[in-house]
């Protein structure tokens, strides 16, 4: 058998995230997957996936923790699963040894967790049922202006003269876009806003103890969004290594605390195996 | 795939005996309207009911009945019936569900108690503004609509220390109404009947009480949830003798359970308090999701707002208003702030949940910083959730319930 390895899988809203780590807490294989409509499928390619690239098959897992909306649709973890701002914290506790805040942008959702000196969550928010802020909102942006998702950090950098956006909602957002887009203002300039909206909302959702940490997809795709953050807190933001993988991380890192390795090598039903 | 874990709600009992007790008031009120025997009053919930009863009024509250709307989930299908006569989806949906429930001309009542048809007509609207102003509007709407008169009590607000000014501010008002309801009700006020239905109030609220502060012991017998199901007697039928026996019979019930050590929820492992309303349509769900987390919301603001020390025999109608002015929701937030502090210790408690109710301003406590301040006084961490009492369209269950598993693990791995 080979060195057993633990695994973290994020069954987030919009898209899927798995981590293996080894003992020794390094990154050894991850994947990113759409969430799509079957949730086990997905989780399923994205595990075998990131187990290849971490040179290992299932019977290689010590033991996994699964974390996110679709935390309970995973059909081969028996193992506990854990909430992502469980997850987030975790990960956070790892990786810094002083007091932080970590702002997650997902893809239905923003949280703002903030860990004290000794790693303990000290409190944690997030936002409330609207989606502004949020990467559904910069995708539904993306649609109205026609533009690829990936090709908004681009766009935004290019910005000489950025674009205000006063509204917390999405679709009233959408308006303002199109109001201004009428009045003849430069796409970059608008898609500038847009970032400006999503960080000045996660921004304003609580206050922030010691550094600030983002991660989530958004981010990952946008680092433009960090730079603009650090610029409003006043102190250079934390873009760390893999942010769209903190939670899958922080539940491997869960899986790797578990002393008892009942984990999912056992358990794995034949149909499974590929997605 | 993961099994999700079940709780199972354990069975109070003595519920048999309050549903007994609930249909033969819904029953008498029934009667009372129909036949026209009693005159009947509609009473805002800490609105004089004690006066009303010593008038012979049969006392119909509405607010216990969009409780039930909520409790039955019918709130969401009836509360846009009110919204299009112009009741704004913002406002109370209490208000907005009950004014919904009478232009469809539906009744939970109906389903629950064979042979009513309909909540009983009124002949008099009276209103206590301590809870909130929409109460006000919400007898406003039946006055115009039924043609009977709506009077009350516009009860100061952010009253720190209730002082004799406010109470003969209050005294006076509740004096004022008795002329009105003597010519309705056709009797002049006995001072011995009111004298009488004071002090069977504060014996309920006494009782009442006692039967919230079983929760002070470990495992708790009871929770919040089931609370707000057994609060209806001291709701409706405060200053009455069923209300006494019934929550004689309550408390007898869990004092065997703390003998004999069985809590409301198995393996407590964390002790919970619960500020603001209740979301009606969902104490199920939420009941079970704690139980599931091993946590029990075992104390509250709002179940301990039945509680009434100040009701005194030899003083009816002053110790009326210095009761109703003590209410929770009339004071200020300091005040607020050293009441949850003391429950806090005196329910050793490990965690605080608002819940920002978007209908119901004046019962969220969680928007102008109380909830950080009592937790940089105290170290008990606290969470914000956003819903609503009656209105599940403004739930989101998903994020409900990850905000509660993740403050619940917060408070484990605190230890």
């Amino acid at each position: 058998m080979s060195t057993p390895v633990f695994v973290g899988l994020d069954i987030g809203s919009s898209r899927t995230k798995v981590a293996v780590i080894g003992a020794d807490r390094q990154v050894l294989g991850h994947a990113v997957r759409k969430s799509g409509t079957d949730f086990s499928a997905t989780a399923a390619a994205c595990l075998d996936e990131s187990l290849e690239m971490a040179g290992t098959r299932r019977d290689g897992i010590a033991h996994a923790v699964s974390t996110g909306y679709g935390r309970a649709n995973v059909g081969f973890v028996t193992a506990e699963s854990k909430t992502e701002i469980g997850c987030l914290s975790r990960w956070g506790r790892d990786r810094f040894h002083e007091a932080v805040t970590i702002i997650d942008i997902g893809g239905q959702d923003n949280k703002v967790i903030k860990l004290d000196g000794d790693g303990r969550r000290a409190s944690f928010k997030m936002n409330r049922k609207c989606a502004a802020g949020t990467g559904a909102f910069l995708e539904e942006m993306s649609l109205r202006l026609d533009i690829p998702l990936e090709a908004m950090d681009a766009l935004a950098r290019q910005s000489l003269e950025m674009v205000k956006l006063g509204s917390y909602c999405t679709v009233f957002s959408a308006t303002e876009v199109l109001e201004n887009i009428r009045h003849g203002k430069k796409v970059p300039d608008i898609v500038k806003g847009l970032f400006y909206s999503v960080v000045k909302r996660v921004l304003e959702m609580d206050s922030h103890a010691g550094r600030v940490v983002m991660t989530g997809g958004v981010v990952a795709h946008n680092p433009y969004i960090v730079e603009m953050a650090g610029e409003m807190v006043g102190q250079p933001v934390i873009l760390p290594e893999y942010p769209q993988l903190a939670g899958a991380i922080g539940a491997s890192l869960y899986a790797l605390d578990e002393t008892d390795p009942v984990g999912i090598r056992n358990n794995i039903p034949a149909g499974e195996t590929n997605g | 795939m993961a099994e999700e874990k079940k709780a199972t709600r354990k069975k109070i009992h003595a519920a048999d005996l309050m549903n007994k007790i609930m249909a033969d008031y819904f029953y008498g009120l029934n009667e009372a309207a129909t036949t026209g025997k009693r005159k009947v009053a509609w009473c805002t919930s800490v609105g004089p009911a004690e006066l009303l009863q010593a008038l012979g009024f049969a006392v119909h509250f509405p607010e216990n009945h969009a409780a039930m709307l909520g409790a039955t989930r019918t709130s969401t299908d009836l509360i846009p019936a009110a919204n299009a006569i112009g009741y704004s989806p913002d406002i109370c949906s209490y208000l907005t569900a009950d004014i919904g429930a009478y232009l469809k001309g539906f009744t939970p009542l109906a389903k629950a108690y064979p042979g009513i048809q309909s909540v009983p007509k009124p002949d008099v609207l009276v209103y206590n503004t301590n809870q909130c102003r929409d109460v006000q509007d919400w007898m406003a709407w039946y006055s115009r609509k039924l043609g009977v008169p709506s009077i009350g009590v516009t009860s100061p607000k952010n009253v720190d220390e209730v002082t004799d000014a406010h109470i003969d501010d209050v005294t006076r008002q509740i004096e004022a109404l008795i002329p009105t309801l003597e010519g309705i009700a056709g009797v002049k006020l006995d001072m011995d009947r009111l004298r009488e239905a004071a002090s069977l109030a504060r014996e309920c609220t006494e009782l009442w009480k006692q039967v919230l502060e079983t929760a002070i012991a470990s495992p708790s017998p009871i929770t919040f949830f089931d609370e707000t199901i057994h609060m209806a007697p001291a709701v409706v039928l405060r200053g009455t003798q069923q209300a006494i026996d019934y929550y004689k019979v309550l408390l007898a019930e869990l004092e065997q359970r703390i003998r004999d050590g069985v809590g409301a929820v198995d393996g407590e492992s964390s002790r919970i308090y619960w500020e603001g309303m209740p979301v009606w349509g969902r104490l199920r769900q939420h009941s079970e999701l704690f139980a599931n987390l091993k946590s029990t919301v075992l104390a509250s603001t709002y179940c301990s707002s039945w509680i009434f020390p100040s009701f005194d025999w030899n003083d009816p109608i002053r110790s009326m208003a210095k009761a109703y002015l003590e209410l929770f929701i009339v004071r200020s937030d300091r005040y607020k702030e050293k009441y949850i502090k003391g429950m806090i210790e005196k329910f050793r408690i490990d965690g605080i949940i608002y819940h920002d109710a978007k209908t119901c301003p004046y019962n969220s406590n969680s928007r102008y910083g109380l909830p950080g301040r009592v937790e940089a006084d105290t170290g008990i961490p606290s969470l914000v959730i956003s819903g609503d009492l009656n209105d599940l369209r403004l739930i989101s269950d998903e994020q409900t319930k990850t905000n509660i598993e993740a403050f619940i693990e917060q408070i484990a791995e605190g230890r």
